[in-house]
Formats: C-alpha cells, structure tokens, sequence
C-alpha cells in the first residue's frame, strides 16, 4: 500500500457563485461555494480547485473572500486558479488561505512567473496549468493554448510541462481542450505523455463522463490525480462511488471511514 | 486561565490553516501566531511549521534571533512540528547544497532520488499516503493505524536512532513520517490538511499533557 490516487472536484466560480453547483444533503444552497466545499470535504474528495472565471476585474477580490470562508472550515488542500497575473495575485490567494495556487496564462506570456513564485512560496504551492490540443492531423503532438483554449501559442505541451517542471511548477493539472466537455473521457495518450516526461504529479482534466474515465485516467493515462466537474455537480455520481469504481479497477484511494462522522472539535 | 498556544512564524509560509485548525480542536486554548522569541519562551505549547526550502527557513530562524527559544522550547514543553519543522530539527538537510539545522534530533534530511526507481514515483510526494504507528503515542490516539495523512514534500528525514521513529510511511522505500521522543513530536505529513485523522492529532496535541 501506498500513495493513493487524488480524486479533485472543480468548482467553477463567478461573482463568488458556483457555476452549476451540486445539491449536498444538509446543504441548502447549492451556488455558495463554502457550503459546496463543505460538502464535497465530507463525501470525502481529496483536494478541492476552484477557478475563478469572474470577467469583470472590479469584482476578483471576492474570490479571496471565499478562499477565506472556506480555509476557516475545510481542511483539506484548496487550489485557486483563474486570472492570476502576477506575484502579488499569488501571495494575496496563499494569505487568503489557499494551499496551492495555479497559473494558467500568465506562465505562458511570462514563464518567469512561475521560478520567481516557486523560489518565494515554494513548488509545493505552485501548479501550472496547461490547456492543450492535438496538433490538426498530426497523432501524438500537442499544441499549448491560453485565454481559456481560444488562442494558440505554437508551443509543443510535452516540451512546455517539462519546462515549467524546470521552471518550478510542483504540478501539473492538464487539460485537454479537445476533450473539454465533449463527456467522452480524458486524452489518455496526452496525458500519458505528459506524465511520463516529467518528474512531478500530474492531474488530468477535461472530458470526464463516467466512472470508467476517471480509472483509466489513472491506469492508461498514468495521472497522479484526476479533477471532474460536471459528474459530480450534477449528482451523476457521488465522490464515494468514484472511489469506489478506481479501488475496484486495483487503483489506491483513501477511503472514508464510517466513524469520521464523530465530530472531535 | 486558559492555556496559551503559540504557532511559531520566521516567515515560512501561510501559518493561518494550523492556526484555523488548533482553534478548531481546542476551543478553550488562546491561539497565537508569532515571531517574538518572548511569546514562545512564554507559551504552554508551541507548534513549529513550516514549508518552502531549508536554507530559507535556517536563515529566517536565525535572523528573527529564534534559534534558542525553539531549543528551549523542545526541551520542556509540548511541541509539534509539522513538514519543515520536522526537517530542521534534524541536524543536516541536503537540500540548498547542505544547510546546517538545528541538530536536535541526531540523523540528516535527504531527497527522494527518482533516479534510483521505477517511473511512476513522482517529485514532490504529493497527496494522502498511509502512516503506519510504530509506537503508541498519546497524539495517535483516536486515530486507526495506519490512517492517511495529505504530505507535500521532496525531501525526508533519516534519524540516526530508530527508537525515535513513531510513524513510517512507504514512497519509493520506508520512510520516517513523524518522529517523537519526551515532550517533542513532529510530522512530515500536514495534520492542518489531513481532514479528520488530522485535526484529532492536532485535538491530541492541544490536550497532551508530557
């Protein structure tokens, strides 16, 4: 036994609301982001990310008033990513409470970012985002994209995730755009390839639809971690069964035991 | 009176989580975040974190004049460390090209070498992993053997006296995963992200009477 494999839901969150939020039992209001934390803390989800896809800059220090919220009640690891620029971005989430912050377009324009945040916080708090796509016609090779998979940079993914690994990236979530969505499972030969080209975890992202995907994320895509969204939000599937479904496929989770319902506060 | 608990701040990372955590537990117990070696000279219990390289962290210990409040404090009254303050109490790290530590603990701090194992080991050890309890210890209480803690880490403690070990976790090879001895205990997992294993450890502490 060993190391078990992360199961991470992402919380899409706008103006300080989740996006298609999921009714918890006990949980009243599935659109405020604590209470869906809380939620997906006590079904037993092993981190939780949430990304901030507020457009208006007037209104980004609200997430940082919901990092706070939720590090005051949840105690397991929060990663925050969505429009972080620079350092000062970064500093103001790990204040607030986040344990790992993720850079998505800004380490592409100013990879810089990326060994200046690491050498200041330590890799542990950094993951690196990538948005990736399949080069037209071309089978395994991946293209870079930023501003959410609408601009192309030119960028190869495989030498990208190894640069920002060098860089100080303490993970990588990667996300294909190609899949994003669609419900038809991760790209497994993208994520292999990134998994196997460098020394720190990965976690795959985009395109989960079933229970099925989420294991062979793990077993064929060789992902440290998997990161869903929609079966989750939906109630498609509880995080129980998630785990449930990888530990029968001979996958290592952490289970939740029965008693952890006794409160020891 | 109540008790006073201080968390040691020298500038290595967000100390807000431990202190968000202890307050959670232990309710009746003031919980203070500070760097002034008069406040942990004064307090009942002290929690040592920490996180980010160990050169940084020796550096800030010893420019905040830290150094002997933290000495005075592990020889008589309950202390926790957690992650990096586990590493530097040990007495030499590899990491920084060597840095010299606070030497508490007899042994050294080495780096998980990939290099010498099968692919599939990633850098950092990141994520929930098993601790298996090599002593009963009054922190374990509550707590099922071999329960997972969340650790973040590259590099791991190797004490020259086993008899210090009180958990051992497997990544790559067996590995010390807390360590203990009289009034100190210290974990290279994070308690303060360890869901409920690791707030009843914290809960232990607040309580642990040496």
């Amino acid at each position: 036994m060993g190391l078990a494999r992360r199961i991470i839901p992402c919380l899409d969150i706008d103006n300080g609301r989740v996006v298609k939020g999921v009714n918890f039992v006990d949980i009243v209001d599935a659109g405020d982001p604590v209470d869906a934390a809380r939620g997906y803390d006590a079904a037993g989800a092993d981190e939780i990310t949430f990304l901030d896809i507020t457009a208006s800059s007037d209104n980004r220090g609200i997430i940082l008033d919901i990092v706070e919220k939720v590090a005051e009640q949840v105690f397991i690891p929060l990663t925050v990513g969505g429009g972080v620029r620079e350092f000062a971005d970064i500093r103001r989430l790990l204040n607030a409470g986040a344990d790992k912050v993720s850079i998505n377009t800004a380490a592409v324009s100013n990879p810089e970012l990326v060994r200046e945040a690491s050498d200041r916080v330590g890799n542990q708090c950094i993951v690196v985002a990538l948005d990736a796509r399949q080069v037209d016609g071309q089978a395994g090779q991946w293209e870079i994209f930023t501003h959410g998979g609408r601009r192309a940079t030119g960028i190869d993914a495989i030498e990208w995730a190894q640069k920002m690994a060098q860089y100080g990236a303490g993970e990588l979530l990667l996300t294909s755009m190609d899949r994003d969505g669609t419900r038809e499972g991760f790209d497994l030969a993208l994520t292999r390839a990134v998994s196997d080209a460098v020394d720190v975890p990965v976690i795959a992202s985009g395109g989960v639809g079933n229970l099925q995907h989420l294991c062979d994320g793990v077993t064929l895509g060789a992902a440290d971690a998997v990161l869903a969204a929609s079966i989750f939000h939906f109630g498609q599937y509880s995080i129980a069964e998630a785990k449930l479904a990888m530990s029968q496929a001979g996958i290592e989770v952490r289970h939740i035991r029965k008693e952890d319902d006794v409160n020891v506060g | 009176m109540s008790e006073k608990l201080v968390v040691i701040d020298y500038g290595m990372g967000n100390l807000k989580s431990v202190a968000q955590a202890l307050e959670r537990v232990a309710p009746d117990t003031l919980v203070q975040i500070s760097s002034d070696p008069a406040d942990i000279d004064a307090a009942d219990r002290i929690v040592f974190p920490g996180q980010g390289a160990a050169g940084d962290c020796m550096r800030n210990i010893e420019r905040a004049g830290l150094l002997q409040s933290i000495l005075q404090a592990c020889r008589e009254k309950p202390f926790l460390g957690i992650c990096m303050g586990l590493q530097v109490l040990l007495e030499v790290s590899d990491e920084n090209a060597g840095t010299h530590c606070i030497g508490l603990i007899p042994g050294r701090v080495e780096k998980f070498d990939r290099s010498d194992h099968q692919t599939g080991f990633k850098v950092p050890h990141m994520g929930w992993n098993e601790v298996e309890q090599c002593t009963s210890h009054p922190l374990w209480e509550g707590i099922p053997d071999r329960a997972r803690f969340y650790f973040v880490h590259s590099y791991f403690v190797r004490p020259d006296d086993n008899t210090w070990i009180a958990g051992s976790t497997d990544y790559m090879h067996p590995f010390a995963s807390a360590l203990a001895r009289d009034n100190v205990f210290a974990t290279q997992f994070h308690p303060e992200k360890s869901a409920r294993d690791g707030l009843r450890l914290l809960h232990n502490f607040s309580r642990w009477s040496v």
